[in-house]
């Protein structure tokens, strides 16, 4: 029998294939005339604080090795090997990348008032589960060079919800100084399911919960009537009928032999792309905040057995935290809610997050609605602010080790992506960051990035306007010729 | 007052009435009353109180370390080491491993206009139907019972802070600064004594609000309004000076008009939302043409452009650390913004406009210490505090009351549990006027609004 390999469509890049990357990123740097960033195959960062990101504690005077584009090692005691570019951290913290665990991040250049240049969501549009952000995604976006600089080297990027419960399929991406962003593409499907799902399907949960429920049906009856195109209907001899559907378009989906009764919502690229929800090869990220609401996706993820669910919000998590943790749906959340900003989060509190993990539930964090285009980089204050929660009497906070893991494996776990993303554990791509000082403390800066193995320029925009405006002195000529 | 205000006339009128065979005068002006809704705000009792063995800002600049502060009757009775003496019989706090510093006031929030939660019914911060309105006032909108003011005190240290108009108008009204004490009325929250201020707005919002509203569409149409409407205040003025010089007949009151005569008298002080450095240099101008002084900048994304105009023209510019690009005026935003404005010697302050900012103004302003300082421009954590408080204290024209621990002002302070420019560090105690208004180990101490009884999380740990 065959067992398909889950997720495969994102597996790990052949070792040939990350140079090829790689070769592309040195290219695009050579011509943008960036300084000093030719690939390196080896690279020894040493003496600084190591925290792997899997939520263990920092390891002083560690040494990471970086080879080919992947952690080598990472610890005490690590050989730096010979051939090693030796980059010398004494006094630094290294960690892995941070994973945005909730983004629109290079979506929207400038989200108010300037058209053509945000991507998020198509409020007159047809589509809405059919809707993949990839071909969106402009590495070019100011937004992701300042969150590199800021050490942000992975997103989750969702879509906005629309005109429909269902607001498309989201990407992760890396935030590399190349054209190539894509990590993984249609890895989820995003559903409003809260307040937000309840306006999008009409004015109330109870729609939104129909049209749920109607737009798996319209999918199970594309799948059900799918057939392998070539042969016209029929099998063709030798080819087994393959009822997994791994890409929604598939023309076996879309093709005229995918019958459809007359009963339908959807468009057919719509249901289609539902396919590989309900057959669990595509998370479904549902967003929802209150507790009620909480326990109905619990609900949904038991009637439909084959959805691989991911909660995100979630600020009333912790009222029925036993319900999450025993449900096993791990949750991105947004650490910072702590105000009752609208009626389904009257509990919020910043001890969410903390309670939640010692019920049990995995939790990562993500930026849900907050600033989520273009200010990513401050999730590692909201980190901080977790740990700084151990102090607070009759708060739940998380340690410092943990904190970190929500900002970097946690999210790539999620995501089914812990295998390759997110810690310095061996065999990892190796997205990490040399900091002046604890990368939780926001008075900390980005010393170095690599994305892939591959140094990172951390120039921006904002940085060039700094030096153009350092100095106001009058000088010879006007600022526009400063640069 | 207004019944005060009948009572002169009336006398007034006794006298003019009993003069006799003199030519008949004009009856004397009547005075207007320029504090109807007056602060009801008092203090709270406090204890006698020494915190001892702390790292104090004093929000000035200097720092002591092993540092003791008496507060007492509402004041600050004395600041110093050690060897400070302190009252018999007074609470003692052991600050050791902690820090004291002046509450943070924030310059630009909107807790009370639009609050929590954000339901269409409570969206009380715009009066966005003509582009001129000075004549509203932030107060009569706010919602004392809103969470925001209690997590600012518990989560943020914020004891003071200006609740200001949205920016869609041109002249959004009048702002109004509040202690951030819970209350059952605005009045109740006033500052006692605060000036008012006025919202002016220039850039982009109100030309996105009335561009198919009659306007103004554009920036120039913007400028053009605006100096229209202060051309409408002066004459204003001109009539009622000369009333209230000569008597005569009370010429009609203009709620708006007696704003901006307010702040042509230099009695109202001037917040003006801009984001972007040219049309702040345009602002400054119009103050000059109009013959009033811009008091703050907010947001002002791009003060750092002019920063040696905004230090010549004593402008304060109340700014974030890092928000930027959300939209086309805020695209030129750096992260080095308030250290550089503070570098050439202009009035630089951390603001939220934001209640969830509010909660970590102190971090926002390490963010911009430590950006600064990898920039080159070294200055120390204690002088950094000035963002927080005693500039943010200066642009509400408090100063001389609160911002800063000096012998003698209000007991505003905050205890925190480390050093406030870590994200690890939260409130340990605030004292509002003296008064114990937070205790983070005592969970009585942590203000629920009415909002909030009754509701999931009531009363927990935020």
């Amino acid at each position: 029998m065959k067992i398909p390999s889950p997720f495969r469509r994102c597996a790990a890049p052949s070792l040939s294939r990350l140079r090829e990357r790689a070769g592309v990123r040195a290219l695009v740097l050579a011509l943008a005339l960036l300084p000093a960033t030719a690939v390196a195959q080896t690279i020894a960062i040493t003496g600084g604080t190591v925290a792997l990101g899997d939520g263990s504690e920092p390891i002083p005077g560690g040494t990471v090795v970086i080879r080919d584009g992947r952690i080598a090692g990472a610890g005490v005691g690590i050989p730096v090997p010979r051939d090693a570019e030796v980059i010398d951290a004494r006094g630094k913290w290294v960690t892995p990348g941070i994973v945005a665990g909730f983004s629109r991040l290079g979506l929207s250049e400038v989200d108010l008032s300037a058209d053509g240049t945000t991507d998020d969501k198509a409020q007159n549009g047809p589509f809405s589960a059919a809707i993949d952000v990839a071909p969106a995604i402009n590495p070019l976006t100011t937004t992701i060079p300042v969150n590199r600089a800021d050490g942000v080297t992975r997103a989750i990027v969702a879509p906005n919800v629309a005109r429909n419960i269902f607001a498309g399929q989201g990407a992760v991406i890396d935030l590399g100084a190349d054209m190539d962003p894509i990590t993984a593409r249609r890895r989820f499907q995003f559903v409003e399911l809260g307040e937000a799902g309840a306006a999008t399907a009409g004015g109330s949960r109870a729609s939104a919960h129909v049209l749920f429920r109607n737009a798996l049906r319209e999918a199970a009856e594309l799948q059900r009537f799918a057939v392998p195109v070539s042969g016209g209907g029929a099998a063709e001899p030798g080819i087994e009928r393959d009822p997994v559907i791994r890409d929604p378009n598939e023309s076996r989906l879309t093709g005229p032999n995918a019958r459809r009764s007359e009963d339908v919502l959807l468009t057919r690229f719509d249901a289609a792309a539902l396919v590989p929800v309900l057959q669990g090869r595509q998370y479904l990220l549902v967003h929802v905040e209150r507790a009620s609401d909480i326990l109905q996706v619990i609900r949904l993820g038991r009637e439909f057995s084959g959805l691989k669910l991911v909660m995100v919000g979630v600020t009333e998590g912790w009222t029925v935290a036993d319900q999450l943790a025993a449900s096993g749906i791990p949750v991105i959340a947004s650490a910072a809610n702590d105000l009752p900003a609208s009626f389904e989060q009257l509990a919020a509190t910043w001890s969410n997050v903390g309670r939640m993990r010692n019920a049990g539930v995995k939790v990562a964090i993500g930026m849900i609605d907050d600033s989520d285009t273009r200010n990513l980089f401050n999730q590692r204050q909201y980190a901080g602010n977790l740990v700084a929660l151990q102090k607070v009497p009759g708060a739940t906070g998380v340690s410092w080790g943990e904190a970190l893991a929500m900002l970097t494996s946690a999210p790539a776990e999620v995501i089914g992506l812990g295998g390759q993303l997110g810690s310095l554990r061996s065999g990892k791509r190796a997205d990490v960051v040399v900091w002046s000082g604890d990368p939780l403390e926001m008075t900390s800066n980005v010393d170095a990035v690599w994305i892939d193995g591959v140094r990172q320029p951390l120039e921006t925009r904002q940085t060039k306007l700094r030096d153009r405006y350092r100095d106001l002195a009058p000088g010879t000529l006007p600022e526009a010729y400063k640069r | 007052m207004t019944r005060r205000g009948g009572a002169i006339a009336l006398s007034a009128a006794l006298l003019a009435g009993c003069a006799g065979g003199a030519p008949p005068k004009k009856a004397a002006a009547i005075p207007v009353n320029e504090d109807p809704y007056p602060s009801t705000y008092r203090a709270y009792p406090g204890t006698p109180t020494v915190i001892r063995g702390a790292t104090i800002f004093d929000g000035e600049g200097a720092q002591i370390d092993n540092g003791t502060i008496v507060l007492a009757d509402g004041v600050v009775q004395a600041v110093g080491g050690p060897e400070t003496p302190v009252p018999a019989g007074a609470f003692v706090v052991d600050g050791q491993g902690k820090w004291v510093t002046p509450g943070i006031i924030d310059v630009h929030s909107h807790l009370g206009d639009y609050p929590s939660p954000g339901t269409e019914s409570h969206s009380d911060g715009n009066e966005a139907t003509a582009p001129a309105r000075p004549d509203v006032w932030a107060e009569h909108s706010v919602w004392p019972h809103d969470p925001g003011f209690s997590r600012a005190l518990a989560n943020g240290g914020v004891t003071a802070l200006q609740v200001l108009p949205g920016s869609a108008n041109l002249f959004g009204g009048r702002s109004v600064t509040l202690k951030n004490v819970p209350a059952r009325t605005v009045q109740g929250m006033k500052f006692p004594g605060a000036p008012y201020g006025l919202k002016m707005a220039c850039g982009e919002n109100p030309k996105r609000v009335y561009g198919n509203k009659g306007g103004p569409s554009t920036r120039m149409g913007n400028i053009a309004t605006t100096r229209a409407t202060w051309l409408k205040a002066q004459a204003y003025k001109r009539k009622w000076d000369k009333y209230e010089r000569d008597g005569g007949e009370m010429p009609d009151r203009d709620l708006a008009m007696d704003t901006l005569r307010g702040v042509l008298a230099g009695k109202i002080l001037i917040h003006n939302h801009c984001y972007r450095a040219d049309e702040m240099a345009i602002m400054i101008d119009l103050g000059h043409e109009m013959g009033y002084k811009v008091g703050t900048f907010h947001h002002a994304v791009e003060s750092y452009k002019i920063a040696d105009l905004l230090a010549k023209e004593g402008i304060c510019s109340a700014m974030w650390a890092d928000w930027w690009g959300f939209k086309m005026e805020s695209y030129d935003g750096i992260k080095e913004n308030i250290p550089f404005v503070d570098k050439a010697g202009a009035c630089a302050i951390v603001h939220s406009d934001d209640a969830n900012g509010i909660q970590r103004l102190n971090q926002e302003a390490a963010k911009a210490l430590a950006d600064g300082r990898r920039a080159g421009y070294n200055v120390s954590d204690a002088y950094a505090w000035r963002w927080l408080s005693f500039n943010p204290a200066k642009a509400l024209g408090i100063v001389d009351r609160t911002g800063s621990l000096k012998q003698g002002k209000m007991a505003d302070v905050v205890l925190w549990n480390g050093n406030p420019f870590s994200t690890y560090t939260r409130p340990d105690h605030v004292w509002i006027d003296g008064a114990l208004m937070y205790d983070a180990a005592n969970p009585r101490m942590r203000p629920v609004s009415d909002f909030e009884l009754g509701q999931p999380g009531e009363g927990d740990v935020k």
